[in-house]
Formats: C-alpha cells, structure tokens, sequence
C-alpha cells in the first residue's frame, strides 16, 4: 500500500498514535457484544471453579485433621494437619492406654512422632506406599527415556525415508494403542509368568516401552516432519554423515518436541493402572493400584488416600501448565497441530 | 538406490570431516526402525495371536492342564450368558451416555473459551486439568465426593439421592463427563480457532441471524474434529476399566460391571477362566473394530460434503 508522503503525514496526525495492527471488527466492539463478552467471562469462571471443585475437596481432604477427614457433615473450617500424609507413609498403630503416658514423656521423639502423638498413635515404620512410589518412579522413568530413544529413531527413519509399506506401518502402531489392555494382558501375563517376568521391573519397564513406544513414534514424527529436510540436505553437501546430520541437525532442532513427547509418555507410565494391577504383586507394584488397596486396613484412612492422590496429582497439574500448548497434539498423538 | 548411496560415499569420501566407514542409508533405516517394530510386535502382536488361539480352548492357567482345543465353544457359552450380556449392556449405555454428555458439555465450553479474554489462557488450563489425572486415583477420590455422610453430598438436604447406592451408572458417567469434556473441549476449540473469521463477516453481509451462522458455519467447521473427539472417547469408553475399578469396582453388585471389568474378574478373580476371557477380550476387539470403521465411513463422507 502505497500511500503519497503528505496523506500518510496527515493520517500520522490525526489518527490514533500507534499503528493498529490488527482491524477491530464494528460488531465487537457494540454494546451488544461486550455484554455477550462478560457473559462468557462469568460463564468461564463458574465453569472452571466446578470443575475444580472436586480437586479442592480432595487437596483439603489431605490436609484435614484425622477426625475431621471423616465428619458428617463434613467441615469447611479446619485447621490443617499431617496425619493424611503420616498416615500413607507410615505405618502406625494406637498406643494402648496405659502406656500413653510414658510414651508422652519421652523426649527423644521425632517430628513425624509427635505428630502421630497428637492422634494417641506411634509410628511402626515406613508403609508400604514408599516403596511403591519408587517403584512407580524407577518404572516411568526408565521406560519413558527408552521409548523416547527408541521413538525418535524410529520417527526419524518414516519421516525421512521412503520406506515399503510406510502408512501402513504407522497405522500399525497406531492401533496398538487401540487394543483394550485386558485382551493383551492375558497372554503377556502367562508368559511373563512362564520367563519369570511376573512381578518384576525389568518386565514393566518394556512393557510400558510398548505401551509407550506407538506413541512416542507418532507424536515425534510430527515434530520431526516440521523440520525442513534442506538443513540435513545442506549438512550432508557439507560432508556430514547421516549420523552426524541426526545428531547435530535433528536433534538441537526437535528438543521441545523431545521434552514434550517424554513429559506425556512419562504421565501415561505414571498413570497407568490396569497393566500394573495385573502383572505385578508385590515386589514390582507401582503406585495407582496400591492406592485403592488402602481402603481395607483398619477402616477407610481417605485422609491417607487423599494424600495419596494429592501426591499424585501435583507433579500432573504442574505438567499440565508446563505442555498447555502442546496438549491437543498429544491427546491426539500428533494428528491436530495448532 | 544404488546411485544414491554411491554419490553420499563419492561426497564423503572427498569431505576431510569424515573420519568412519559411514553407514549406508538402508543400514539406517532398518537401524533405526526394527527395535521399535520388534518390540510393537512382541508386547502387541504375539499376545493378540496367543490370545486368538487361547479363545478356542479350554484353560485355566491357575492349574497345570494345557489348553484344550474346543472350536467356537467359548462363544457359544458366552452369547448364552446372561451375565455377559449384561455387561455388555453396561458398556454400551455407559459409553453412550458419558460420550454424549461429554460432547455437548465440551462443546459448549468451547463455546464459551473459544473468543480470547483477560484470563481465558489460565482458565483453560485449569478445565484440562482433570483429563490429565490417573482415572483409578480420580474414581477413588470421586467416591469420596460421593459418600453421603462426609462428601460433597454430605452438605446438601439429606432427600438428596445416595448417589453411588442408587445410581452407580450415572456416578460412574458423571465422574467420567467431569474427566473428559475438557478433551472434547480441546478438539473443538482447535476446530473454532481455525474457522476464518471472513466467514463471518460475509454472513453478517447477507444478514444471516447468529442462529444460522452457528448451524451454517460454527457446527459444520467443528464436526470433523468432534467427531474425533467422539470417536477417541467411545474407543475408550467400550475399554471402561481404570474409572470404574476406583469409583465402584463394578459394583454394587455387577450394577457398573463394563466388559473390561467382569473379564478382570474372569480371570484374576475366583477360580480363573482364561480361555473363556480371552474370547470375551476378542469380542470386545471386535465391537471396537466394528464402531471405529463405522466412524471413519462417517467421517470420510463428512468431509467429502
């Protein structure tokens, strides 16, 4: 747009002192509209507390007083405390009534059994929870770097070559992914069982490798093919080898695409339930299905189950802010990028 | 092929930075490939195969008897178990109910959060928070939202229902409604924010009322993605295990028994009968083929239109 010196000088006085940018349709900015606009604003808010209502039960469930976890009707108002999450890592029982007194009057006490004190209780040692919650953590982690590993090759390779077959291959693994865990868990269970992989990590680790391996694929072959192919192009013009383009190349290139598909896959990992209650006992257990099995001892602690969750769902939550704009891509493995 | 990787060897060999017999292309490429696939293949395919032969045989891996071939016996029995298909019925009102609920629910809340405002950003995260939770932690703290006494209910006037004593189906749907909409929600804000706003524009032109922009342009640009949505979520939904294990573990009685459910039971409860739930595994396998292929024959001619 060409406009004469002395027009854009005129319109430099007498129009607005920063350029606009981007043109305000006429229909935005009536009346009409701004009340429409308050109203989704309203509507958002209200949404987004009801949806996070149960969040904030369960958060305050966790940080109730023992008896105030399971009042009827339940309190608004308490003040906060630790027996929830004293309750989930230790195991505790009551101090019989004679003894209450000479146990009060020991000094040599830790934090943790002063607490405990405070119900009448005193600590037997760690539950089986912590155990469980490294298990959990050794599991994801080990299983999400080697899908990770194991998917950029993989991705590397369909996004970069012409391979036979290529579309069906990743539909392929696509629908592995479709497969209801219980079909599959049958046999996996009786050979596990037959190899002495029954309970063990090393036996979870690869299965969640699978588990997480169609996906990892997929997601990174998005983010691979958004890479102009010119850059490796030039580098192999240069007298790279292909290893070298991949690694000095690809790689730097596709590091958000490598952190977002590791952060998802070590979510599914951590989240998994179904696979965990059926191929491990006690050894190799992880942590979602050890947490419903704390209903049973001695009555139901939701004050421990809360904290268990709550646990559970921090590291989510902060996940959840840290991939907001990757989210659509991997609950779709990468098919809408936006 | 051949020429190709000759003139990456003639490059290299004239490149002072090469210090290794490099690797072909084809080297790489099956390199890079074949781990994946062997891995896909054994933790996916075998088991599907063992599966398929264990669905005609009579086994029970907690004894020391082999598997006996019995032809289609399974299917038989299991097509003439009431029990069966009750909790197909389960499944399929289940799935239904919550996948529709979640789409008009997600939908309208993309509605709602799909033109920017102070603060949209941050609320949007907030609502996608639930999807991202472990569905066996998220049914178990919803029970405790539900138990009359000290729940959320526990403050409402007591005439109020016993929500998981006398609806278990729709605790199970509203739980799993609350867990994903923001799924939903997701895929059509992606859908709303890539329709162009001269579409718009040209209807106000042509004096379209706000009901006929929504029927004419809104609804036909967000189908493609719904019907994804739709089509993820009732895959899902027919899979129905890690929620309802939390929230109900299929009870009362075998009220929320999905199909996942009473095969886990098959198997890892009581007396275990495993080549019957593996037949019942290939039944389901088969449901969710069947309604997978009729979604993307619908959503092939949507896009044609």
């Amino acid at each position: 747009m060409a406009i004469a010196p002395a027009r854009a000088e005129s319109f430099a006085a007498t129009g607005p002192a920063e350029p606009v940018v981007e043109s305000v349709r006429v229909d935005q900015i009536m009346p009409q509209a701004k009340a429409t606009k308050k109203a989704r604003m309203i509507l958002a808010v209200i949404t987004a507390i009801v949806m996070l209502i149960p969040v904030y039960w369960m958060a305050t469930t966790a940080i109730k007083p023992r008896p105030d976890a399971v009042s009827a009707p339940p309190k608004i108002f308490f003040t906060p405390s630790l027996d929830g999450f004293i309750g989930l890592f230790f195991d505790r029982s009551q101090i019989a009534p004679g003894e209450l007194e000479k146990y009060k009057e020991r000094t040599d006490l830790s934090f943790v059994e002063q607490q405990a004190l405070i119900r009448g209780m005193k600590i037997l040692g760690p539950s089986k929870y912590v155990g469980r919650l490294v298990n959990s953590v050794i599991i994801s982690f080990t299983s999400t770097a080697l899908a990770v590993f194991l998917g950029l090759l993989a991705a590397y390779a369909f996004s970069r070559y012409e391979i036979p077959g290529e579309n069906d291959w990743l539909f392929f693994i696509l629908s592995t992914r479709m497969l209801p865990p219980v079909v599959v868990t049958i046999p996996i269970f009786l050979w596990y069982r037959a190899l002495g992989l029954y309970d063990t990590h090393f036996g979870m680790i690869l299965l969640y490798t699978a588990f997480n391996l169609s996906f990892a694929v997929w997601l990174l072959k998005g983010f691979i093919d958004e890479i102009p192919k010119e850059y490796e192009e030039a580098a192999l013009v240069d007298g790279y080898s292909r290893m070298q383009a991949f690694r000095k190349i690809v790689l730097p290139q596709c590091v958000t695409g490598i952190a977002a598909t590791a952060v998802f896959s070590l979510i599914f990992s951590w989240n998994e339930y179904a696979f965990a209650l059926m191929l491990t006992g006690d050894k190799a257990r992880t942590a979602p299905p050890s947490i419903p099995s704390m209903l049973g001892v001695g009555g139901i602690e939701w004050g421990s189950i809360a904290a268990g969750s709550l646990l559970f769902l921090i590291p989510v939550v902060i996940v959840t802010f840290a991939l907001r704009n990757y989210l659509l891509r991997g609950v779709t493995f990468g098919a809408i990028r936006q | 092929m051949a020429t190709a990787s000759s003139t990456t060897t003639a490059a290299s060999a004239a490149s002072p930075m090469q210090h290794r017999s490099q690797l072909s292309d084809k080297t790489i490429q099956r390199l890079f490939i074949l781990p994946t696939l062997i891995l896909l293949i054994t933790w996916n395919v075998v088991p599907l195969f063992s599966s398929l032969f264990l669905a005609f045989t009579h086994y029970s891996h907690s004894g020391m008897a082999a598997p006996v071939w019995i032809g289609t016996q399974n299917f038989s029995t299991l097509l003439a178990n009431d029990t069966v298909w009750h909790s197909f019925a389960v499944t399929g009102k289940y799935a239904l109910l919550s996948v529709s609920l979640q789409a008009i629910v997600g939908f309208a809340l993309a509605m709602i959060l799909h033109e920017k405002f102070k603060g949209s950003g941050l609320l949007t995260t907030l609502i996608l928070v639930p999807m991202m939770l472990s569905p066996v932690v998220v049914g178990l703290f919803w029970k405790l939202i539900y138990n009359p006494l000290y729940g959320i209910f526990g403050l409402l006037p007591r005439s109020f229902p016993v929500m998981l004593e006398k609806q278990p189906m729709w605790s199970v749907v509203i739980t799993d409604v609350w867990m994903w909409s923001p799924f939903v929600m997701l895929l059509c804000l992606s859908g709303l924010r890539a329709i162009p706003d001269y579409l718009y524009e040209a209807a106000e032109i042509d004096r379209a009322s706000a009901w006929q922009q929504f029927w004419k342009i809104t609804l036909p640009s967000v189908m493609p993605l719904l019907m994804l949505a739709i089509l993820f979520r009732t895959i899902e939904a027919i899979k129905a295990f890690d929620l309802v294990m939390g929230l109900t573990g299929g009870g009362p009685g075998n009220a929320t028994e999905t199909v996942s459910v009473g095969l886990f039971r098959m198997v890892f409860q009581g007396q275990p009968r495993t080549g019957l739930a593996s037949a019942l595994g290939y039944m389901v396998l088969i449901v969710i083929i069947g309604i997978s292929n009729v979604y993307i024959w619908y959503l092939n001619r949507i896009k044609e239109s």
